[in-house]
């Protein structure tokens, strides 16, 4: 099974993202193998839609399972019909949260916010 | 009377943030007008019919078009996902999905798609709607609640005119600088940038002041809520050599008519004239930039 978890930086160690449309990377962890990639997310400097592209990644990279701080309702539309469960990380570390997940710790997130839409400057321009 | 020499003309009303008097002005200008037009384009959140109440209502929807996808010609190749700089397009699941309220109608999908598994429909955005209040007609767009984009509803606001065609227009911006401002000003013949008497004021009246110059639109500054202090909007005009229009003072009496959602030039003749005034001078520089542009 693979997991997907928001990262700042390549490496087990690095600490999620607070946000899960603008990351920088993604962690897809193989429980399998116990291998991980990283994967740029291309989705950070868009214009709008960061959810739903970032949430394409995921899908593509075939996860199964998400790990992340929070989710906006047009990533979950994404990952939704893509199958991918989504659990609310609890510890800042990415293995942490594997760890967390394997023994069952993490729940599901209820809770899907309405979105950053326009980014985090509203740039929809209203001052 | 106003002399109205500088008819035909069209004139944007804008500023750098919201609440610096944009409607106040715009509204009062168009009533001493008489025999104009005033077009509300701060789609998101219009007022200005709050002080007109428009007479003879008629609105008309105004829709944009989106992609639909025919699931049987799609052959999941995502040209149309890759092309969509705003994301409004996924395919997961041997499924195309279309983020409606994220697409900018641009049709680019349709072209990109290589089985013409795309069409378009149309999706009602929001509406405009016209009246008429004494002798101003009162054009006003609206924008549904939950969409990315106004701007369709201003090209219709400034584009189906034909009826107010040859009449003073005045133009009420949305606040700020942004795309939907450039769009509210971009026919203009003239700019009214409206400024607060504070530091955050000059500001945002330096946001509009760059737009405005980048747009090369003649224009000129109107300093409201004016205090007996030093106005910093005012030292920031003498700097950059802006003409200052006119001062409407930070007055009790005019802040309670129009927090009553009343027209002061229509309420009282010390504002009437003090309106009337202002457009005098704003009709004598929209026709002296007029002179130097021939």
């Amino acid at each position: 099974m693979k997991i997907a978890m928001p990262v700042n930086d390549k490496s087990m160690e690095a600490s999620i993202s607070d946000t899960f449309g603008r990351t920088r990377y993604f962690l897809i962890y193989d429980t399998e193998n116990k291998e991980s990639i990283y994967v740029d997310n291309s989705a950070a400097a868009s214009q709008s839609g960061a959810g739903i592209k970032a949430a394409q990644v995921v899908v593509d990279h075939k996860a199964e399972v998400l790990l992340t701080p929070q989710c906006g309702e047009n990533a979950a539309k994404v990952l939704q019909p893509g199958n991918i469960k989504i659990y609310k990380t609890q510890y800042v570390a990415a293995v942490d949260n594997i760890e967390a997940f394997q023994k069952g710790e993490l729940s599901l997130i209820e809770k899907i916010h309405g979105g950053f839409h326009g980014g985090f400057h509203g740039g929809q321009g209203r001052q | 009377m106003v002399d109205k020499g500088g008819n035909k003309m069209k004139l944007a009303v804008l500023s750098g943030k919201g609440g610096t008097g944009k409607t106040l002005v715009s509204v009062n200008l168009a009533a001493v007008a008489g025999d104009a037009v005033y077009i509300d384009c701060d789609v998101e959140e219009p007022n200005g019919h709050l002080f007109f109440r428009p007479k003879g209502v008629c609105s008309k929807p105004v829709s944009v078009k989106i992609p639909v996808v025919d699931e049987k010609r799609c052959i999941g190749c995502r040209a149309c996902v890759e092309f969509c700089k705003f994301n409004a397009l996924a395919y997961i699941k041997d499924t195309l999905l279309v983020f409606e309220e994220l697409c900018h109608s641009c049709g680019g999908c349709l072209l990109f798609c290589p089985e013409h598994a795309l069409t378009e429909k149309e999706r009602i955005i929001g509406e405009v709607q016209y009246g008429t209040s004494e002798k101003v007609t009162v054009i006003t767009g609206r924008m549904n609640t939950g969409e990315a984009s106004g701007i369709p509803i201003i090209k219709k606001l400034l584009a189906d005119n034909d009826s107010v065609e040859g009449k003073l227009t005045f133009i009420d911006c949305p606040p700020g600088s942004a795309c939907i401002v450039m769009e509210s000003v971009k026919d203009a013949d003239y700019c009214i940038l409206v400024a607060e008497p504070t530091l955050f004021g000059v500001h945002n009246l330096n946001m509009v002041y760059e737009l405005v110059k980048l747009f090369k639109k003649p224009y000129g500054v109107v300093l409201n809520k004016c205090l007996a202090e030093v106005n910093p909007a005012e030292v920031f005009c003498e700097e950059k050599g802006i003409k200052i229009l006119g001062r409407i003072p930070f007055d009790a009496e005019l802040g309670t008519i129009n927090s009553n959602a009343l027209i002061a030039a229509r309420e009282s003749t010390l504002h009437e004239k003090m309106f009337v005034s202002l457009l005098q001078t704003v009709l004598a520089e929209v026709r002296h930039e007029a002179v130097i542009d021939s």
